[in-house]
């Protein structure tokens, strides 16, 4: 109950609204996931066991795995050294540079993929080049990884400009003070006070990483076997009427995507107060 | 707590560059970007032919494939795909490969037997089981109250083959009276609820999502509806006028020389005109250009039906510019319900 009775409405009201989200989450969210496994059982545990054993969708899977393997650790890095350049220096261009941060968010994927077509495609600016000497980029992982890359790139840095800028620069000025260098610096103060919202901020890029569609269709060339992330088996599965299959690869990446849920309701429980100062739950 | 960071990251940094580095000595590889719905045939006919090279030359021979929208693919090896063979479903889509990648000659088509298809195929009509709505042939879609469900020929090369076979069949119905012939096609066009921009989409729309009464499509993917799981809810009918599909084959000149995979590549494209490449052609509904070669059985599930090629229409660039390009003939008569 509200405390202030002005601000305390109506009963039936209160009632409506609860109900409303309660069915808007049932018809959103919680029908299409029951979708999503019953239809991956349609055909049977041996024939979901089956599917997400077969060697492409086991390659498709290493792929994913090798993909986000290497654009999180990245971003991480990158996320950090943008937070830290943001917040701790001030110089001309900053504020166009916070808000290209957030270019990957506003930009549509498929732009994106062929942005990365245009520069390293046979017939773009650096196709020639490339050609000469015999490096693929695009349709092989480096155009896989790079897509990657560029739509998780905001991810980790959103996570920690707004927590770094809130903390400012005294504990690392004391630090300094008391003679740490830079090093002890970063691992003994700095990681410390940013760890959750970093682990928040990379478990987000992690889950778009893993699921991001339309950018890595674009540069992906779907080698069966070779260049086929998850999502891209799905659809391929689906649009070869192997539905029980592209179901059950579709719960694998659903299954995922409830861990990620897990691990960030988990987080916020026990670490809410530093989440809370990067000001976004 | 610091230490075990760091440790953590090693660790991790470690393993993935095991697992980046793994893999032995890697056999000959070669690249087939192919059309949608070949993916069965080509999984068959990619392990007999890695047996009948390995037999013929000692040398371990691995196919990998990509499948996609015929256009899309030719895009991506405009693009730079190192797709050593390309089997697409138009020859427009291969000579757009040779006009702007210049990776093959702009001779290619006769490189190889039958225009460079090893296969062909034509379109049929797949109807509800006991077909309720009685259609036989091309008239009965243009009847009132018909579903018929088409992609749409804009964007979808198999629809261009609906509309050139519902063409065909109007152009023998009335003689040639090109006022009837535009009235039917029109009439045909209104009672298609969809166009999707894809084969595939249509087959899922009237499959699935059980729309409409009768699907104009690939006469191979009718087969493959009506012979996978549920598909006794479905008939083939074969019309008594269609058209004969040429999808043809064809070596990147550019990318086997690059990779050294001429000799093999070129073995692969001749294999699919052997008795084992037509066999299997046929196995999977795509019809033989050397009958002969197959499997009498398999032969005998097609419809006989007339076939048109689309040299009967003139070629792709005539048939392209008078019936699809933007205020064609099919943008004036169709004109989508309001």
């Amino acid at each position: 109950m509200s405390a202030d009775p002005a601000l305390a409405e109506p009963a039936w009201l209160r009632r409506l609204l609860i109900a409303l989200v309660v069915v808007a989450m049932g018809l959103l969210v919680a029908l299409p996931l029951a979708v999503v496994i019953v239809e991956s059982l349609a055909q049977g545990w041996q024939a979901y066991v089956a599917a997400i054993a077969e060697a492409e969708t086991l390659a498709a899977i290493r792929l994913t795995l090798l993909v986000a393997a290497i654009t999180v650790p990245l971003n991480a890095v990158f996320g950090i050294a943008a937070a830290w350049a943001l917040t701790r220096y001030e110089f001309r261009g900053k504020r166009l540079l916070l808000a290209l941060i957030d270019l990957p968010f506003a930009i549509s994927p498929v732009v994106a993929g062929l942005v990365f077509v245009l520069l390293f495609g046979a017939q773009g600016w650096f196709g020639p080049w490339l050609a000469e000497r015999d490096l693929q980029v695009i349709f092989a992982l480096p155009g896989i990884v790079l897509a990657t890359v560029f739509i998780t790139f905001p991810f980790v840095a959103r996570e920690l400009i707004p927590l770094m800028a809130a903390q400012g620069r005294d504990e690392e000025e004391a630090a300094a003070s008391l003679g740490a260098g830079g090093w002890t610096l970063f691992w003994r103060v700095t990681v410390p006070n940013i760890r959750w919202a970093l682990l928040y901020g990379v478990l987000l890029c992690n889950a778009r990483a893993m699921g991001e569609f339309g950018a890595v269709s674009v540069v992906s060339g779907h080698i069966r076997g070779l260049t086929n992330t998850l999502p891209l088996q799905v659809e391929i599965l689906h649009n070869e009427f192997s539905f029980a299959a592209a179901f059950a690869v579709a719960s694998l990446l659903t299954v995922l995507a409830l861990l990620t849920l897990v691990l960030k309701a988990w987080l916020e429980a026990r670490h809410g107060d530093a989440l809370a100062r990067s000001g976004r739950h | 707590m610091t230490r075990r960071w760091r440790n953590g990251i090693a660790i991790f940094a470690v393993a993935w560059a095991l697992a980046a580095c793994s893999g032995g000595p890697a056999p000959q590889v070669l690249l087939n970007a192919s059309y949608d719905p070949t993916r069965e045939f080509y999984r068959e006919f990619d392990a007999a032919f890695a047996a009948h090279w390995r037999a013929q030359s000692g040398q371990e021979v691995l196919v990998q494939s990509s499948h996609g929208g015929s256009g899309k693919q030719a895009r991506a090896v405009i693009d730079g795909l190192r797709a050593d063979v390309v089997t697409l479903a138009l020859s427009g889509d291969i000579d757009a490969i040779a006009a702007n990648a210049r990776s093959l000659p702009p001779d290619w088509q006769s490189r190889l037997p039958n225009n460079s298809s090893p296969y062909t195929s034509t379109i049929v009509f797949l109807v509800r089981k006991g077909n309720p709505k009685g259609i036989q042939d091309w008239g009965d879609l243009a009847k009132p109250g018909v579903g018929v469900v088409t992609p749409n020929p804009k964007t979808s090369g198999g629809a261009r083959w609906n509309y050139l076979a519902a063409w065909a069949w109007g152009e023998r119905q009335f003689a040639g009276d090109r006022a009837q012939i535009l009235d039917y096609v029109g009439k045909l066009y209104r009672n298609a609820p969809i166009l999707d921009t894809g084969a595939r989409g249509s087959t899922t729309t009237f499959a699935q999502r059980r729309i409409g009464d009768v699907l104009v499509a690939w006469e191979n993917e009718a087969f493959l509806v009506r012979n996978g799981p549920g598909g006794d809810a479905f008939e083939l009918v074969t019309p008594s006028i269609s058209v004969r599909a040429e999808p043809p084959v064809a070596l990147v000149d550019r990318n086997v020389d690059a990779k050294g995979t001429r000799a093999v590549a070129q073995a692969y494209l001749e294999y699919l005109y052997s008795p084992v490449g037509q066999k299997l052609a046929a196995k999977h509904y795509y019809r033989p250009s050397k009958p002969e070669l197959a499997d009498p059985a398999d032969l005998a599930r097609f419809g006989q039906a007339e076939l048109v090629d689309i040299a009967h229409f003139g070629g792709w660039a005539k048939a392209q510019a008078e019936h699809f390009a933007e205020g064609g003939l099919f943008d004036q008569i169709f004109q989508p319900a309001p």
